[in-house]
């Protein structure tokens, strides 16, 4: 079997002796026209993986910035039509691997199927749904393997070595580990040097995955990086890149700062 | 059938960070909940401090007018004033049993927030009420309530600023505090084992009920009649029953205004369809792209675009039907109860009894019907006094 995309572009970034950058975005944010240069953007400046958030009204996995994000984006007319409709109209053009992150419950009214033939033809490899965890993922990964489209895991600080262990044996593209035990956008407390909470959770989680594993919830600024070089294989950024689109800032340039 | 689920209906959609919580929570209730100790120290906090058996009472005028016998299991009469400490009792044993600190809940109309404080504060526990920041404004004595009994009250700002939003908010702040904190679930929704262990500790409504018309009609009754939100009080006063197939189990949603194009609460009866939100899979007031809805009622505590996901299995399997009233339908039915009986029904139990005022003529004439009222309606004063200034 090849090797998936989304774990070639992290382990492509590794091979240049840095750690892969994963970019995060609610659709249609700022707004409609303009997510779609930001995405340009962040692919030209060098992404490795780009997400894109679905917005639904109940994100109960996000913090206030992110969710506030997805509402606007919702009044603004956002839903899973345009985004793969818009997807599809750009397919071929991005380097970086793209996932499409969210809720269950739009992608269900979707249609399983639907979806995961809407998302493969629309050129996405992997999906993040927030509340699926594993006793829930069959029915899901039943739906998304046929077309090749990745259900990435999802783990983090209290997920116990046996649970580990579940989303491992299938994990396929990354593994996604979440620092602080909170929502998006939370302060993670390693301002200065990493807790030994986390080390010790991340640790966990590079031996329990094949696949890469990618840190995200609470990254703030560049010099964060440092201290995960040799204990993680990339880093997801949501709401610094919103804070930053919000306080007048492009995607490019946020790039630049972090790259 | 898979564990968590209720025929198609159920599970536990929730992030992977409230997995380990969850799965405690279920071994905890698997292991303590039948045990003979926690069993009798719940009965006796029952019996001494909520006040229960609650009464059954019959009404003989409604019933001489409607020309069936019409039975009410008092809730309104256990302590808090609704049957919402059923609930927070057991929870509340259950925290101390687990060696938790502090309970955190969500609350809607404000009584699951009040029947949360009080029993925090009987059992020396911190307490966090998590609300709508509309429903802060909406409902300020039960604010002022919550408070007295020591609990702190956060308002929610975020989405539509009510129950489904004050819920999500509660369910972020178990992530992060779910080393010392027990989420006391209000209804009986959300991921599993919410919906099974809410039955369990709000069934005592239909144990007792069913002991007390075989003792006092001799008898089971023909219907038993609940008003349904998320559905607490209509699975407790269902549960018991269930097996008794002569028994016509009526689950009764608030349909608002009825206006075409207003919001409702009454996902099984009026515009559902299948969906996940609140951890479960279940009946929803929801768009066809799969985002959640704003509902609406006049009683607050029916003001939910969910139910909980063994009615939506009640619903399909046929063993319960469920029907819907409007606001108005409700709102007679306070004022008729309160002339007629000398009892004042909360608003969202006046959904249920409103059903049977409607419905008692297309009854066989002499059938039982027991209505489980929920609550007392001193908390819907205002509502109630507008709507009738509005008549006047």
């Amino acid at each position: 079997m090849s090797t998936n995309i989304l774990t070639k572009r992290i382990s492509d970034a590794r091979a240049k002796g840095r750690l892969g950058l994963i970019p995060f975005l609610p659709a249609g944010y700022p707004d409609k026209a303009r997510f779609w240069a930001e995405i340009d953007q962040l692919d030209e400046a060098g992404a490795d993986i780009i997400e894109i958030g679905m917005p639904f009204s109940d994100p109960v996995a996000d913090g206030p910035v992110v969710e506030h994000a997805s509402l606007k984006c919702l009044d603004a007319g956002v839903n899973l039509a345009w985004i793969l409709g818009e997807l599809a109209s750009r397919k071929g053009r991005y380097k970086a691997g793209l996932v499409l992150m969210g809720y269950l419950n739009p992608v269900l009214q979707y249609g399983l199927d639907r979806f995961a033939r809407d998302a493969s033809s629309a050129g996405v490899h992997g999906i993040i749904l927030a509340d699926v965890p594993f006793e829930e993922s069959g029915p899901i990964r039943t739906a998304f393997d046929p077309q090749g489209l990745v259900l990435i895991p999802l783990v983090g600080l209290n997920t116990t070595p046996v649970r580990m262990d579940l989303y491992a044996k299938d994990g396929r593209g990354f593994a996604y580990f979440v620092s602080v035990l909170g929502t998006t956008g939370v302060q993670s407390g390693f301002d200065t040097g990493l807790p030994a909470t986390i080390r010790a959770g991340l640790a966990q989680a590079k031996a329990a995955f094949s696949i890469p594993v990618a840190l995200g919830f609470g990254l703030k600024h560049p010099d964060q990086l440092k201290a995960l070089d040799g204990l993680v294989d990339a880093a997801v950024f949501g709401s610094a890149l919103i804070r930053h689109i919000d306080a007048g800032g492009d995607s490019k340039g946020f790039m630049q700062v972090w790259k | 059938m898979k564990k968590g689920y209720f025929g198609a209906f159920g599970g536990q959609f929730v992030p992977e960070l409230l997995m380990p919580p969850l799965l405690e929570l279920e071994e905890a209730m698997e292991r303590i909940l039948p045990s003979k100790e926690f069993q009798d120290e719940l009965a006796s906090e029952l019996r001494h401090f909520v006040g229960r058996p609650t009464a059954l009472t019959f009404c003989p005028n409604l019933s001489r007018d409607l020309g069936v016998k019409l039975w009410l299991k008092r809730e309104d009469l256990a302590h808090g004033g609704a049957h919402k400490v059923n609930n927070t009792i057991g929870q509340a044993l259950l925290t101390k049993k687990l060696g938790k600190t502090k309970l955190l809940a969500e609350t809607g109309a404000g009584q699951h927030g009040v029947a949360t404080a009080l029993a925090a504060a009987r059992f020396g526990l911190q307490c966090v009420i998590y609300m709508g920041a509309l429903d802060v404004e909406r409902q300020s004595l039960n604010v002022r309530r919550m408070k007295l009994f020591g609990a702190e009250v956060v308002p929610v700002e975020s989405g539509t600023k009510t129950l489904k939003d004050a819920i999500n908010a509660a369910l972020r702040a178990w992530i992060a505090e779910q080393e010392t904190t027990h989420y006391c679930f209000g209804t009986a929704a959300g991921p599993h084992p919410f919906p099974l262990l809410v039955r369990e500790l709000q069934a005592v409504i239909s144990r007792e009920a069913r002991i007390q018309m075989l003792d006092q009609a001799g008898k089971l009754p023909d219907y038993v009649v609940a008003c349904v939100g998320g559905g607490s009080n209509a699975i407790g006063a269902f549960h018991e029953f269930v097996p008794d197939a002569s028994v016509k189990l009526i689950g009764v949603e608030a349909a608002g205004s009825g206006k075409p194009g207003d919001w409702h609460s009454a996902p099984l009866s009026l515009a559902g369809s299948p969906g996940v939100l609140h951890g479960m899979h279940t009946q929803l007031i929801q768009t066809p792209e799969g985002q959640i809805l704003p509902s609406h009622s006049i009683a607050p505590g029916l003001d939910y675009p969910g139910v909980g996901p063994e009615h939506a299995a009640y619903q399909a399997s046929g063993r319960a039907q469920y029907v819907s009233v409007t606001d108005d339908v409700a709102l007679d039915a306070f004022v008729t109860l309160s002339r007629n009986e000398g009892i004042m029904p909360a608003l969202e139990s006046s959904h249920a009894l409103g059903w049977v005022l409607k419905n008692a003529k297309d009854m066989q004439p002499g059938s039982d019907v027991v209505v489980c009222l929920s609550g007392r309606g001193d908390k819907d004063l205002d509502i109630v006094n507008d709507y009738l200034a509005g008549k006047a």
